[in-house]
């Protein structure tokens, strides 16, 4: 019940065809650079539209190319976090992470998070002040407040050094196992993907 | 605006009430404008990526700069077509009430059509320099693509906007050609300082009221000029903060 999908992606000569279903826990992609690890995370979130295909998380499909379906990715519930993190420069760490909270929702709140991620000092910072981990963490609980059915990581630990990388793995793992949500994880370090992962999916040219 | 020097005020009542008309049709007619150069201004840097075709940007971009290239005298009479008494949209207006022929609002509607391309260049330019994947990331956040655009796009693209509105506004005080078409140069009505400099040109004794009238515009202008280019320039230093802080990617 975790993500099945059946993609094709053209891109110019190159066809990208990626077929997989998968159980709870974390799934990891791995594969050499350029074999369209993120596109697949851009598919999934709804930011790239496959050239056929069918997606789904935990039962709901979010695009079926033969319906036409593609919902749109506000409608997708997905927690995506990039490897550029891609917090928004204009926000306080706490308006980041307020940003996509939904009203209504019963899981952990902003200050709860912050706790949980080690960044409740930061709040009244900006994001151009924040060290590449920081910046990570709050991105990380900038996706999960965001009440995610499913998260995307793309390379979260690529810009940190290994005592902070190995934290957020930490992180990772308990968000695995308190949060219980499925989650698609890029990656091209074996060792990270040996420790996290429950299923690796090999991507090939 | 009045002050005294000696016992004269520098500026006669007259002249006064000119630079306030002058002020109002222009602040009117770049806000009437306003949401029409933001979504002109989002359709061209925005509409390749929406799957819009080519060929209709090439000719929005073309219409949008129009009334710069247009001899005012044409702008003018197109909008006597449409807006007046018999025209398409006159006759709407007319319908609820509002009417533009020979009024300041005529006047105002003139000078906002004819800030349309300065605002459009300069909005464009912002929205083009924010960085695409933010937008991407406030979708990924449950955000529509409208909060997306109020909460990330548009204000960081700010500096900018406000940039093409202060030239909008110089740009429209110095409006003539199409408004002495299309509501004509009435006095307290119509009347900008332009009109007024023009009227002041045709009487033998007006050297002196054209002087301080042309001396009031350049004054105006400049300092329009002078805001937009800060606003323009802490623009491009919020852009290459940004370009910095993702590095390469």
């Amino acid at each position: 019940m975790g993500f099945d999908l059946d993609l094709t992606l053209r891109r110019g000569e190159r066809t990208m065809a990626l077929k997989l279903n998968t159980g709870p826990g974390i799934t990891a992609l791995v594969g050499a650079s350029g074999v369209g690890k993120t596109s697949v995370l851009m598919m999934v979130a709804g930011l790239l539209k496959p050239d056929a295909g069918r997606i789904a998380v935990e039962g709901q499909v979010l695009c079926d190319t033969a319906q036409g379906l593609h919902l749109p990715p506000e409608r997708r519930a997905c927690g995506m976090v990039f490897q550029d993190h891609r917090l928004f420069p204009h926000l306080s760490v706490q308006a980041n992470l307020r940003y996509g909270i939904r009203r209504g929702h019963a899981g952990m709140g902003l200050h709860e998070m912050a706790a949980f991620l080690g960044i409740a000092a930061l709040l009244k910072r900006m994001p151009r002040s924040l060290s590449g981990g920081e910046a990570q963490r709050v991105a990380l609980g900038r996706a999960l407040l965001s009440a995610p059915r499913f998260l995307l990581l793309d390379e979260p630990l690529s810009a940190l050094d290994e005592a902070r990388s190995g934290q957020i793995m930490m992180l990772i793992e308990k968000i695995r196992d308190e949060l219980a949500l499925p989650i698609l994880y890029v990656s091209h370090d074996r060792a990270e993907v040996a420790r996290l992962a429950d299923q690796v999916v090999e991507m090939g040219p | 605006m009045v002050s005294a020097v000696g016992n004269r005020p520098v500026l006669s009542p007259e002249e006064v009430s000119i630079l306030i008309l002058s002020l109002k049709v222009s602040v009117v007619g770049v806000l009437v404008a306003t949401p029409f150069c933001l979504g002109c201004a989002w359709v061209l840097a925005r509409g390749g990526r929406a799957g819009l075709a080519g060929l209709g940007l090439i000719v929005l971009d073309a219409v949008v700069h129009l009334p710069l290239v247009l001899p005012p005298v044409v702008t003018g009479w197109l909008l006597l077509l449409a807006f007046g008494a018999q025209g398409p949209v006159g006759r709407w207006l007319a319908a609820w009430g509002i009417g533009v022929m020979f009024r300041w609002t005529g006047a105002a509607l003139a000078a906002g059509v004819m800030a349309v391309p300065l605002m459009v260049r300069s909005m464009r330019l912002s929205l083009e320099a924010v960085d695409p994947r933010l937008e991407q990331a406030a979708r990924t956040l449950g955000a529509g693509p409208w909060r997306s655009f109020a909460t990330v796009t548009l204000p960081l693209a700010m500096p900018g906007v406000l940039a093409g509105l202060v030239l909008g506004f110089a740009r429209s005080l110095g409006e003539f050609g199409a408004t002495i078409t299309f509501v004509s140069n009435i006095p307290g009505e119509t009347q900008t300082l332009p009109l007024a400099i023009y009227s002041a040109l045709q009487l033998p004794d007006g050297d002196t009221v054209v002087t301080r009238l042309a001396v009031l515009a350049v004054a105006l202008s400049l300092g329009a000029l002078v805001v937009a280019e800060v606003l323009a320039r802490r623009m491009a230093l919020a852009g290459g903060m940004r370009r910095e802080r993702f590095g390469g990617l």
